[in-house]
């Protein structure tokens, strides 16, 4: 079941091209990580996926026009857009007491256990946790939810690295099963690598990569060469390079395995290295380009 | 998503099974509910308030017996008069703090969540823009006088207790004080008042507030005030005429069913009630549609305004 499918979607903010014709389909049970640099159009692509904003195109969520019917919507969707919006003055009890009173798919006992496992009280505001509690609050509630789609838009945003991954680690171990799909952007991409089922670049408003996480790791490899293979190593055509101490690492889309191994260790790209690769070759045959 | 081959078909029933829809009243009710909550002076601020003149009014009980000896010895009319007027006192006390404390409200209620930009927090829950309009409206129309009518007549119960017991050790007629001041007829003309003046003829005023606050990015009172102010000026220059000003001033002070003179107050059951002439004025629901226009405007501006 596809639970996302955008064609020419697009959004100008005055003469700002937030959004330039973007085609996006996504099935029912991935986790997909959408990447880009900032200002590439994730959030505004999210926030139209959430019906917070009107576009151009088409756009289906769940079989619904997610602006027209943003309330409808909600009820199969969650989302958690950075750690900072629950309200300063809100009550743990008062955010378990509302959510439960307005939203039909919510748990309150699940919630609940959610929250039994960590030190958050029930009378505090959230003016007074932390934000990695603030942070454990709101994946508490939306785990709680029994929803389709769950959007984060870089939902751990200036947490430390023990609440970083705990965050993921929960969201894999406590929500995700195949009838559920996400979708997470974000600049840590290192800590989604192995979270990700699917991959997509965005830049400068345009999806600039779509493809399983299966098939990244069959089709990039990375070499690391050392100078005196160089020669030989550029002639396969790789599709980025990059200098390290005493070697240079290239990156290479569909090439033979064994042709490569002669130059050098093969291994896997990380997610990073192939967002630099793919942006960066953007980058350089768009003219006028900002580096 | 090019990855049709690894899709994997397995759909749980259990998330295709829609729950019963939340009923409108349901959302409602918690909508106004999350309004208190963040906003506790729409409560506090009345309370505060009838505290202070119920502290005030307990330490001038002690010359209340020798006031009281002095009302009784005028006729109906007079007597009346000088035995209201601390409730009446009562009343204004509640009305002026529930009066500011709905202003502030108003400029506050869309501003602020988009400051602190909890709203994609609210707009991540099933509530539609209209509903949670519809609730911040509700604070100023509905909680806010109801509050301060139950505040009151409260106030003005304990406060018969209290002159009644004082009448009675003295030995004087608590008879006469609970005829001159009925606390039914006080509390009913009170709810009258509230309902026709501060809810239905002052409406366009919190309309127009809300309609600000979901509009300005900053500084909602000036956007509130100085274009209101504005348009009298211009006025007063290009045509010598202030109607806008009169017509600004009429909704604060009442409109057609206000207090007719400076020392009666609504409470005086002399004063002649005419719902027929309210109802029936043009301009509750001229004020009305504007109120509707407002809010329309305001909900289409929490839907259409960037979140981020």
């Amino acid at each position: 079941m596809t639970v996302i499918e955008a064609r020419g979607l697009r959004k100008s903010f005055g003469t700002t091209v937030a959004l330039d014709g973007v085609n996006l389909r996504v099935e029912e049970g991935r986790i997909l990580g959408l990447i880009g640099p900032n200002g590439a159009g994730k959030t505004t692509a999210l926030n139209a996926i959430l019906g917070l904003t009107p576009y151009q195109g088409e756009l289906k969520v769940l079989g619904r026009d997610p602006w027209a019917e943003r309330d409808l919507l909600m009820r199969d969707v969650s989302f958690i857009s950075d750690v900072a919006v629950l309200p300063r003055w809100l009550r743990v009890s008062q955010a378990l007491d509302y959510v439960d009173g307005v939203h039909p798919r919510f748990d309150r006992a699940k919630a609940e256990g959610f929250l039994a496992r960590t030190t958050i009280k029930r009378a505090s505001r959230v003016r007074e946790l932390s934000k990695g509690m603030v942070a454990q609050l709101h994946l508490a509630l939306v785990m709680a939810i029994d929803a389709r789609l769950l959007v984060l838009d870089e939902p751990t945003l200036g947490l430390d690295i023990l609440y970083r991954k705990q965050f993921y680690d929960s969201l894999l171990n406590d929500y995700f099963d195949r009838s559920r799909t996400i979708i997470v952007t974000t600049h840590q991409v290192e800590e989604v690598q192995h979270v990700l089922t699917d991959l997509m670049f965005i830049d400068r408003g345009r999806i600039v990569f779509d493809c399983s996480m299966e098939e990244v790791e069959s089709r990039y490899l990375e070499v690391a060469v050392r100078p005196e293979q160089i020669a030989a190593a550029r002639a396969l055509k790789p599709m980025h390079e990059r200098q390290g101490i005493g070697r240079s690492t290239l990156l290479f889309d569909r090439a033979d395995r064994q042709q490569l191994a002669a130059l050098g260790e093969v291994h896997a790209p990380s997610i990073a290295d192939l967002f630099v690769a793919v942006i960066g070759a953007q980058a350089s045959s768009a003219q006028g380009a900002a580096r | 998503m090019n990855t049709q081959a690894n899709v994997m078909h397995e759909p749980t029933m259990s998330s295709q099974i829609a729950p019963a829809p939340v009923p409108a009243s349901r959302l409602f009710y918690w909508c106004v509910r999350r309004e208190l909550w963040e906003h506790r002076a729409i409560y506090i601020a009345p309370l505060a308030a009838a505290g202070v003149f119920l502290a005030g009014f307990l330490i001038s009980s002690v010359h209340l017996a020798g006031r009281m000896r002095a009302a009784l010895a005028l006729d109906a009319m007079h007597q009346h008069e000088k035995l209201a007027q601390p409730y009446d006192y009562a009343a204004g006390m509640v009305m002026l703090a529930s009066l500011l404390v709905g202003l502030y409200y108003c400029l506050e209620a869309l501003q602020s969540e988009r400051r602190d930009r909890s709203i994609l927090f609210w707009k991540s829950l099933p509530v539609s823009d209209r509903t949670t309009i519809l609730a911040k409206a509700a604070v100023p129309l509905v909680i806010i006088p109801l509050l301060g009518w139950s505040i009151t007549t409260v106030t003005q119960f304990a406060m018969l207790v209290v002159n009644s017991a004082v009448l009675a050790g003295s030995g004087l007629s608590v008879a006469t004080l609970w005829a001159r001041l009925s606390p039914i007829q006080m509390s009913l003309l009170l709810l009258y008042h509230l309902v026709t003046v501060h809810a239905l003829w002052q409406a366009p005023i919190y309309g127009w507030l809300l309609m600000v606050s979901a509009w300005a990015r900053r500084a909602a009172f000036l956007w509130a005030t100085v274009p209101v102010l504005a348009i009298g000026i211009v006025e007063k220059m290009a045509f010598g005429s202030s109607y806008f000003g009169r017509m600004v001033g009429n909704r604060f002070a009442g409109g057609p069913e206000a207090m007719p003179m400076s020392d009666s107050f609504p409470t005086n059951p002399a004063m002649h009630l005419t719902p027929g002439h309210f109802l029936s004025s043009a301009g509750l629901w001229l004020g009305l549609a504007v109120t509707a226009a407002f809010l329309v405007a305001a909900i289409r501006l929490r839907r259409y305004r960037d979140p981020n």
